[in-house]
């Protein structure tokens, strides 16, 4: 595994650093012209604060501890959610591979459930389990575990024949089959659906943190908004929205890390 | 129809088991209201208009906001497959957008337009159009281009190369965008009406709640939800005919 990265390595960075540059240069030019706007007097600062401003009231979060208190705890139910979504929909998803009572029987629950709007359930699922973590939790684990189970379904499904049959004929058993086998080479699916569940987590998260009110990136966002502190508010979508990139960018570095034998990763890309 | 019950039998086995749970008082029934009180609930909230009226209110507000997020969302993914310096400058933002939870929106749309339909379908706008624009980016950049080059030689403008070869053989990838939209759509809207609005389903859902008639709450619940599911199996079909020139 090593030779390759190292293979790959010379051109990489520069291609990256390139990437980067070009991209940074809109987000800095989109920063300035917010920066510009709000302070030319068309907009009130209650409309939109000045940048500068933001990222000032950023800092003081930061400095008094509440920013760690609040992202930690948004991160905490984000990432627990998502990996009970990911283990529950992965052995969901492969039962429903393997038995055809298990696939008979979620089968339309998965076909129904998944298009629904599943967060107005949220208040059925604060009558159920109260206002703090559990409720929120299970409400991400409620949104997010559909895209995993139709992708690892879908992937186990896919699985080439031969591969299969090669390994029945080497004697594999049952279980190695699935964990050697099937699994890996389902793999690059399940991962899409990974990546489509990843954000809905932190959606929902910061949903029911915004509906429910208390600690969190989203309840200190509905706080804001409830004392009119605009500073606040887009201070807390500026943190939203770091935590989401740095999610996703994450997610799709573990992605290249873990499919490094596999053909996509000598495609290139921007990811 | 046979096989159409064998198949949503496991349905039919969930709400008889719910009903059964509510009606032996397994659980309490302030959690969990049988099925057959949570339909007669619904069957009130139908007559006296309240499901309606707000059901209208909640659907105009998702409705403008997708017909906005697809028609600008549409075409900026387009001209950015279609005009270099557009996906340079604008590929970065979508981005670094994309990623961004879009229920984050709520409380500025709020703040910009107070409680009523403009905030909402603003954040519906805001939220739906980034899919709607990756999704037209990615299918016209994959419009083929001796398809481009042919109708260029057979004398076509550069609009109507635009029109009659790039826009169709985005359709595809177009149209599995605007599913995403549609489901977002959905989500951005009852989170933005359970958390501030005065009308709608979601804010009806959080009143009967609050006023403690769950059985009523159930009802609305389940009714946005069959919306949701409704819209996306209409939709699903709507895509079939579209793309009927595929085959």
């Amino acid at each position: 595994m090593a030779r390759v990265t190292q293979a790959t390595a010379p051109w990489l960075p520069r291609l990256a650093s390139r990437i980067a540059w070009g991209a940074l240069f809109p987000i800095v030019l989109l920063g300035i012209g917010w920066e510009l706007l709000a302070s030319s007097g068309h907009v009130t600062p209650f409309q939109l604060p000045r940048l500068s401003a933001v990222f000032i009231r950023i800092w003081d979060d930061a400095q008094t501890g509440e920013l760690a208190i609040n992202a930690g705890l948004t991160l905490y139910r984000t990432l627990v959610g998502f990996a009970i979504s990911v283990v529950g929909g992965v052995l969901l998803g492969a039962g429903m591979a393997r038995s055809v009572s298990i696939r008979w029987f979620f089968d339309p629950i998965i076909s129904v459930g998944f298009p629904m709007p599943k967060i107005a359930f949220l208040p059925i699922m604060v009558l159920w389990l109260g206002f703090f973590d559990v409720s929120k939790i299970a409400m991400i684990v409620l949104d997010a575990i559909f895209p995993v189970v139709t992708a690892t379904l879908a992937g186990l499904n896919s699985v080439e024949r031969e591969l299969i049959w090669s390994a029945r004929n080497m004697g594999a058993s049952e279980r190695e089959l699935l964990w050697q086998v099937m699994l890996p080479a389902a793999l690059p699916q399940i991962l899409t659906g990974l990546q489509v569940s990843l954000p809905l987590c932190l959606i929902v998260a910061v949903v029911a943190e915004m509906a429910m009110g208390g600690y969190g990136l989203g309840g200190a966002m509905n706080t804001a908004s409830r004392f009119a502190d605009s500073r606040g508010v887009f201070a807390g979508i500026v943190e939203i929205a770091a935590v989401g990139y740095c999610l996703i960018k994450l997610m799709s570095l573990i992605r290249r890390r873990l499919l490094l034998w596999h053909q996509e990763a000598l495609e290139p890309t921007t990811a | 129809m046979k096989s159409a019950l064998i198949r949503y039998l496991p349905l039919l086995i969930l709400a008889c088991a719910w009903e059964t749970v509510a009606r032996l008082g397994l659980v309490s029934s302030l959690a969990l209201p049988p099925l057959s009180k949570v339909m007669a609930a619904w069957l009130d909230l139908v007559a006296d208009g309240e499901l309606i009226g707000n059901g209208l209110a909640s659907l105009y507000r998702a409705g403008m906001g997708l017909v906005l997020a697809v028609a600008i969302g549409g075409a900026l993914g387009i001209a950015m497959a279609w005009w270099r310096s557009v996906n340079l400058l604008v590929g970065p933002l979508v981005e670094l957008f994309y990623p961004m939870p879009k229920s984050a929106l709520i409380p500025v749309t709020v703040l910009w337009l107070g409680f009523g339909d403009g905030s909402k379908i603003l954040l519906i706008f805001l939220g739906c159009m980034l899919p709607v624009t990756i999704g037209a980016f990615n299918g016209a950049r994959g419009s083929e281009r001796v398809l481009i080059w042919s109708a260029r030689s057979m004398g076509a403008s550069r609009l109507r190369v635009l029109w009659d070869v790039v826009l169709p053989s985005a359709m595809p990838e177009l149209l599995n965008g605007i599913r995403t939209a549609i489901a977002l759509a959905f989500i951005l809207l009852v989170s933005s009406e359970l958390i501030e609005a005065r009308k709608g389903l979601g804010s009806l859902i959080g009143f009967l709640g609050n006023n403690g008639s769950y059985e009523a709450m159930f009802a609305v619940v389940l009714t946005v939800a069959l919306l949701g599911f409704a819209a996306d199996r209409a939709y699903q079909l709507l895509m079939q005919r579209v793309l009927q020139w595929r085959e």
